[in-house]
């Protein structure tokens, strides 16, 4: 494994703001990178310092070990690129649109019609490949985007916000549709994104942008770990019956730090996993068991705890 | 550059703004020939033997314009048209980021917009003056001579590249602002101030330089100074160079005392010497077209390209 993109100290300087911040990440062959940040974190200003549409102020960048700034086209060759809102050509027809920028990639004509067809169908256009774009919803709009982006056959591709402005569904299948590349044609995909619930799903790896800042990079499940460290077990649970001195039975299960009465049943503080131990407390005293569940913070609640404290 | 190239040329020739700027200057520039052409066959006894064909361009018969000056004033008017969105329209649709993460160089897009943009006014300039040739003959019953082909074929050029200017100049200004209109609003009043107001402006600093205009010498000194300080603008430069070119007997820009007229014979110039008279103005056309491309060029090479 190799890495696809590397970046070190990467820094950005717009007049007195620093857009990002010695940023160091590192994007393996083969994975899908989850770029996640708040709006106005960096992560396009990153991503442009990537394809060479911008120069870094300091730092170094290799995308598939070029320089974007000074061997742009090598790079630009091997890595697609889809903008926040990807704009067309209103006036051509899908179709014509893709072939443009087949021929900007110098595909011989012949070969651009085939793959123009080949990436419709990929992306579930084939049958909208000869309307005018103008008459395009946005969802298939970010459709043909990546379609376009697959036209020169890259090793990897960058997507900025790819799931921006679309509705869950569209989203999902656009999510989908990413996921199938990666597994089925091998692609490196980075993503940027500021819903971590929406992408998590297909993330392999994530780093996480605050104010031009990376804060933190790794696994999904590791990054989690990280993160609850100082990790609590807190459950909910909801039963009913006879309940008369049921807390303090909680209570006296060993692990239980704390049984607080809620509207709807206990919320329990504990050391460790005592959930077999309450399940068979809750059928020992014959109540019948309504909901236990985990009160752990979610990936959601972490992220935005670290976009707070950053 | 090529594929940039071949693009922006079928989008100009397709767009609907250019099927309407066609409309109206082959439309006005037939009637113009029309009426001029008229004119000639009805005053055959005041029209020279010679060079009746650039007079077609030239003299303005009944109508408002002659052929020459309706093709300077709309000239710049085209090369607005085709450049001002040429930049800031890609920008404005999101189309821009997309095209440069393609393996292509930064400059063959600009390049490629630039030279479609100039190939389109070359086909239009070329079609009317076709269209004049063709209507001159019907009208007066000859073709033009070898002279007359030539002149009106260095006409082409330079008003190809007068045009270029104001391309060039709208494409600048589409890319210092990046919004579309404000672009177009901007060359229009660079057109405006430069082909209109100049005038007033020159002889307000020619009223200044020589306030005392009362002996001739003093009066073509006025003139003269009137003259330069009008040759900051392109347009000056393009009406003066045709002027020339499309009229052998032309022989001096401004006024000329009567004693340096003293001895000129009044017989036409040859093309050779026609063109040494305006090789400066030609050269600083083709100068102004390279520097407002230059820096439209240097500033796009370095732009950040935010979608």
């Amino acid at each position: 494994m190799s890495a696809v993109v590397e970046t070190k100290d990467l820094s950005k300087r717009y007049r007195e703001k620093l857009a990002v911040n010695s940023l160091s990440l590192t994007v393996q062959e083969g994975e899908v990178f989850g770029f996640l940040g708040p709006n106005g974190a960096g992560k396009t200003t990153t991503i442009l310092m990537l394809l060479g549409l911008t120069e870094p102020t300091s730092g170094e960048v290799a995308v598939c070990g070029f320089n974007p700034s000074r061997q742009s086209l090598d790079v630009k060759r091997r890595v697609g690129y889809l903008p926040e809102n990807p704009g067309f050509y209103d006036d051509l027809s899908a179709r014509e649109n893709l072939l443009y920028m087949a021929r900007l990639n110098r595909i011989p004509e012949e070969e651009a019609r085939r793959r123009t067809a080949e990436v419709l169908d990929q992306v579930g256009l084939s049958d909208d490949g000869r309307r005018l774009v103008k008459e395009f919803s946005r969802g298939m709009k970010q459709r043909l985007g990546i379609a376009e982006v697959l036209v020169k056959k890259p090793t990897a591709i960058i997507l900025d916000e790819p799931t921006l402005g679309i509705d869950p569904d569209g989203a999902i299948r656009i999510l989908e549709l990413i996921k199938n590349l990666n597994r089925e044609h091998g692609l490196t995909v980075m993503l940027s994104s500021h819903q971590l619930q929406q992408v998590q799903q297909i993330c392999s790896r994530v780093g996480i942008i605050v104010r031009g800042k990376l804060i933190v990079q790794g696994k999904m499940d590791d990054l989690g770990k990280a993160i609850l460290k100082e990790r609590q077990w807190n459950f909910l649970l909801e039963a009913t019956g006879n309940t008369d001195g049921f807390e303090r039975e909680l209570q006296s299960i060993s692990g239980v730090d704390e049984a607080e009465k809620r509207a709807h049943g206990w919320f329990l503080r504990c050391t460790h996993d005592v959930r077999t131990e309450v399940v068979e407390l809750v059928a020992r005293r014959n109540l019948k068991l309504l909901q236990l569940r985990s009160e752990d913070p979610t990936l959601e609640e972490i992220y935005l705890k670290y976009f707070r404290e950053a | 550059m090529t594929v940039v190239f071949w693009k922006e040329l079928a989008d100009h020739f397709s767009s609907r703004r250019f099927m309407i700027l066609l409309a109206l200057i082959v439309l006005s520039g037939l009637w113009a020939t029309y009426a001029t052409g008229q004119a000639i066959r009805q005053n055959t006894d005041t029209v020279p033997s010679q060079y009746v064909f650039l007079l077609l361009l030239t003299s303005s018969g009944e109508t408002l314009f002659s052929l020459a000056t309706f093709l300077g004033f709309f000239g710049p008017l085209v090369g607005i048209t085709l450049g001002f969105d040429s930049i800031s329209g890609e920008y404005a649709r999101g189309t821009l980021s997309r095209v440069l993460s393609q393996p292509i160089y930064r400059d063959s897009l600009i390049n490629g917009k630039f030279f479609a943009g100039l190939t389109t006014v070359a086909v239009l300039w070329g079609s009317i003056l076709l269209l004049v040739i063709g209507l001159g003959i019907t009208l007066l019953g000859f073709p033009p001579n070898a002279e007359e082909l030539w002149r009106m074929l260095i006409f082409t050029v330079v008003g190809v590249f007068y045009v270029g200017f104001w391309l060039a100049l709208a494409m600048l200004f589409s890319l210092l602002f990046q919004k579309t209109v404000t672009a177009a609003l901007a060359s229009l009043s660079v057109w405006l101030f430069l082909s209109l107001f100049v005038s007033v402006v020159s002889g307000a600093i020619a009223g200044m330089v020589v306030p005392d205009a009362t002996t001739p010498e003093a009066i073509a000194r006025r003139s003269d100074v009137e003259n330069i300080v009008g040759r900051i603008s392109p347009s000056t430069l393009f009406n003066e160079s045709v002027g020339i070119l499309l009229n052998p007997a032309a022989r001096v820009f401004g006024m000329a005392l009567q004693s340096q007229a003293e001895g000129i014979l009044p017989t036409p110039l040859a093309l050779g010497q026609s063109l040494n008279l305006i090789w400066p103005h030609i050269t600083t056309i083709f100068g102004l077209v390279a520097v407002c491309f230059g820096i439209s060029y240097i500033i796009f090479m370095r732009a950040e390209i935010r979608a």
